[in-house]
């Protein structure tokens, strides 16, 4: 294997002949370099697209920070080149290397890829193959590191899981370290055993994943089978092995770490350039097609010191001339006035802009706005998500349509020229009626707005496309067919492009369809995605590298059928491919939001009223340690349950749900 | 206060091009917390500006910006905020204060020193007949994205070392003045050596008295 100097003395010959060779090398301000030979394990961490999007990666920072904050291990980062670099390190024999040490990530102990997207897959085989390590873990034996995968998209692991050796199913912050430990405690049991032998990589790597599959929150698919019945849904799935648990629940922090301050500094553009603070995890809104904010619950809050002293030393050692403060509803944040104030104060005078994304559409969002001195000239972004009041309830996003006009019209009053409005389309049960009250809104927010702000006023509609997510309510419907879809495209374009001031954006319906596929499917979906890989399929979320055929024939060849994953309603009670992962929302809670949405009823924010969707009976030995308002759901009071001398899960609601 | 800065760009920042830098200059004078000056407008300008953009790919052991502040500061403390603010492949050799009515940096610029160090084995008196060549011309007519010009009178130095280790380096000046630049790859093209098989590193760039 090549040895850094060799990587390096290559890399110099092809550097120049790629573009943004500074994608490849490296040196950011606050990037970690350990001393290599001087820490017991080592890991790299891998956002499988270009650096230009990834180094920005917020989730990857947090796990960068919390390893190489030990003394005993080291962590590294690698990209995905993009085509014109990858075509040069094949032919130059350069093996994927991480930009800190150089050292190819075949070096590694464990690498962990972040997979927060489905269009990704192929690319993370894609890097496996670069670095030189068997694409099927089947294939792999103690000379390779171990690969771990985690974020949004380990809600449904199986379609990637001859692939990945173990998966983190929720928040990584704690569970890195038990992996990292465990690592340590088995490659340490070997080299016990056989004096002689003293590399770091040998190993036995079925006991390693064994001592794996033991840890609470780590999936090891290897441990599992899956059988199917005749009509190709899943019977079940279980554990080959007793020490494999039925059902991986998710793993969550009772309280939020500190943030991250020390972010790497690009030394090249990127698309973020910008210091970012979660100021609060999980959402209580309930948006039935929103994934996230079905599998990040509990809400958990960080106090607005904690959140104005991080940004202020983030800004400090980055320089960063943006801040974001980040969460998935700004609006929600229980102290949202008093953190606006207090970073207005902090930061007066210093050149910083900063944003305030995924707020509600009410008046009270345009005056966060206004005291934060935003840039008019940036435009200003709501997400109605649908345009008609009915398609808002299925969808459980309820804002009258007066709600929207109102605080639109106060927008385009208080000096913002461009509102950006983000829409789905292909919601449950939607006609095109629902479609062209996206027009009608549209035409009506510039009406309005021009009555108070004269013709400068513009309008940006973003309407993406509708795919059904695993572990929300939604899970059960089909995602609309191509046709459709492009019917719906067609009535909006034909509508909306001819207004100089409206623009609008879309999404490809091949781009959905292949979300949607990767996103519901099973175990047989990885021999797809192999193939279709294999036939030149990557960067599937890019539109030049697309290659739809690819993925055609790679479902012919394993004989299945694409429509079977996305077009289809599944049965009310279908045992998904994802059935033994859970986010600790349950599937029960699911199915009857499921059923009120086709009854148009909608759910109230859940900090208002408790649905009991099981976070609390999971989790309900944390939350009794962890009483009061960092969580913002109902106090358990009851007392923890003694089983044969340990504590146990709850698992009943109605022993939890306070009032 | 007008101060002028030098500095050394090694490493990975060799891939870092002429805007990155400047922003990069700007981020690291705001870790450093000196109070930089911005232009006036909708979108204020730090005042920062970097005497000739260095070739990617190149490294340089003598760049100049000059930047201003709103305040005096001793130049010692310039220097001492800045070290701990900089990425590690950047190091200030020196920092002066200068004149406030002083002509742009960029207009004072004249020429720019190079060493070109020959990553591969090359036969030493074969190319010393071709600089030879070179020096003797009169003209060497070139072409460069569809412009003719005469790269002769650009070049001010070009000579042949051989290092300790056998291997051989190039030691060029070339003009770096408005409209008439010489580029260090333009020479070697003329000398037959593929820029691949080469390390250039600028060693320092000459002003106007």
């Amino acid at each position: 294997m090549l040895i850094p100097e060799q990587i390096e003395t290559k890399l110099d010959r092809i550097l120049l002949k790629v573009q943004k060779p500074g994608r490849y090398v490296g040196g950011e301000l606050n990037s970690t370099v350990k001393e290599w030979d001087k820490v017991k394990t080592k890991v790299a961490f891998v956002f499988p697209d270009i650096y230009d999007i990834g180094v920005s990666n917020v989730g990857l920072k947090i796990l960068y920070d919390q390893i190489n904050q030990r003394e005993d291990a080291l962590a590294e980062r690698a990209y995905a080149p993009w085509v014109d670099m990858e075509a040069l390190m094949r032919e130059h024999g350069i093996p994927l290397y991480t930009l800190e040490s150089k050292q190819p990530l075949a070096c590694f102990d464990l690498i962990g890829f972040t997979l927060p997207y489905e269009t990704l897959y192929t690319n993370a085989l894609n890097i496996l193959d670069l670095a030189g390590i068997p694409i099927r873990s089947a294939d792999r034996d103690e000379t390779h590191p171990i690969i771990i995968a985690g974020g949004h998209s380990a809600t449904n692991p199986e379609p990637m899981h001859a692939f990945i050796d173990a998966f983190v199913i929720g928040e990584g912050e704690e569970v890195i370290h038990d992996i990292v430990n465990t690592i340590q405690r088995v490659k340490g049991q070997k080299s016990k055993v056989n004096d002689e032998d003293l590399r770091p990589s040998t190993f036995d790597r079925n006991l390693l994943l064994l001592e794996l599959a033991k840890i609470p929150g780590v999936y090891v698919p290897s441990f599992y089978e899956t059988t199917y019945l005749d009509d190709g849904t899943v019977a079940h799935t279980l554990p080959t092995i007793p020490e494999a648990p039925k059902v991986v629940n998710k793993r969550i922090v009772a309280k939020l770490l500190p943030p991250p301050v020390k972010f790497i500094v690009p030394t090249i553009d990127v698309v973020h350039n910008r210091v970012s603070v979660e100021i609060m995890r999980g959402c209580t809104r309930g948006c039935r097609f929103c994934q996230a904010g079905m599998i990040t619950r509990p809400v958990r809050e960080r106090s607005v010191q904690e959140v104005v002293d991080a940004a202020d030393e983030a800004v400090r050692s980055t320089g960063f001339e943006e801040l974001a403060l980040m969460s998935l509803s700004s609006s929600d944040y229980t102290y949202i006035n008093d953190l606006v104030d207090a970073i207005s104060k902090r930061f007066e005078g210093r050149k910083l802009s900063v944003n305030l994304p995924s707020l509600r559409i009410e008046s009270v969002s345009v005056d966060l706005m206004n005291k934060l001195k935003q840039h008019r000239s940036a435009g200003f972004t709501l997400a109605p998500e649908a345009a008609s009041e009915r398609m808002r309830r299925i969808i459980n996003k309820f804002i009258p349509d007066e709600e929207i006009i109102n605080t639109t019209r106060d927008i385009y009053a208080r000096g913002w020229t461009t509102i950006k409005l983000y829409f789905m389309i292909g919601h449950p049960s939607e006609t095109l009626e629902d479609v062209q009250a996206i027009v009608d809104l549209c035409r009506r927010v510039i009406d309005e707005g021009r009555k108070v702000a004269g013709w400068k006023v513009k309008l940006h509609a973003g309407v993406s496309t509708f795919v059904p997510k695993p572990q929300t309510p939604f899970q059960w419907v089909a995602c609309d067919t191509r046709e459709n879809i492009l019917e719906k495209q067609a009535l909006l374009k034909r509508q909306l492009l001819k207004d100089k001031s409206i623009k609008l954006s879309w999404t490809k319906p091949e781009d959905s369809l292949l979300e949607a596929w990767l996103s519901r499917g099973d175990r047989r979906m990885a021999e797809v995605i192999y193939t279709a890989w294999k036939n030149g399929a990557k960067f599937d979320a890019w539109d030049e590298a697309k290659k739809q055929e690819a993925w055609l024939t790679a479902f012919e060849e394993h004989g299945l059928d694409p429509a079977f994953y996305t077009h289809r309603q599944r049965r009310t009670d279908e045992v998904f491919p994802w059935e033994h992962i859970t986010a600790a929302v349950r599937k029960s809670f699911l199915f009857q939001d499921f059923r009120q949405s086709l009854e148009g009823q909608i759910r109230v924010d859940c900090r208002l009223n408790c649905f009991a969707c099981g976070i609390l009976p999971t989790f309900a030995n944390l939350r009794r340690e962890n009483p009061g308002e960092g969580w913002k759901c109902p106090d358990v009071k009851s007392p923890a349950k003694v089983v044969s001398g340990q504590l146990t899960v709850i698992s009943h609601p109605s022993s939890v749900a306070g009032d | 206060m007008r101060a002028r800065i030098t500095f050394t760009k090694q490493g990975a920042l060799r891939y870092t091009g002429h805007l990155d830098l400047h922003r990069l200059w700007e981020r690291a004078m705001r870790r450093a917390e000196l109070p930089l000056s911005y232009s006036q407008g909708f979108h204020p300008q730090p005042k920062i500006s970097l005497a000739s953009a260095l070739p990617l790919g190149f490294s340089s052991r003598g760049e100049v910006l000059d930047v201003r502040f709103n305040e005096e500061i001793p130049t010692q403390e310039i220097a001492d905020r800045l070290k701990d603010s900089l990425p590690r492949d950047i190091h200030i050799t020196q920092v002066e204060s200068v004149e406030e009515r002083l002509p742009a940096l960029q207009t004072l610029v004249l020429s720019a020193e190079y060493q070109v160090h020959l990553t591969e084995p090359v036969q030493g008196s074969d190319l010393m007949r071709k600089i030879e060549e070179i020096k003797n011309s009169e003209a060497l007519p070139r072409e460069r994205r569809g412009r003719f010009y005469d790269l002769r009178p650009l070049i001010e130095r070009l000579d042949l070392e051989t290092e300790a280790d056998g291997k051989h380096c190039l030691f060029m000046i070339l003009a770096a003045r408005e409209g008439a630049t010489g580029r260090p790859e333009e020479v070697l093209n003329v000398l037959g050596i593929e820029p691949e098989y080469t390390r250039v590193e600028r060693i320092r760039l000459i002003f106007k008295e």
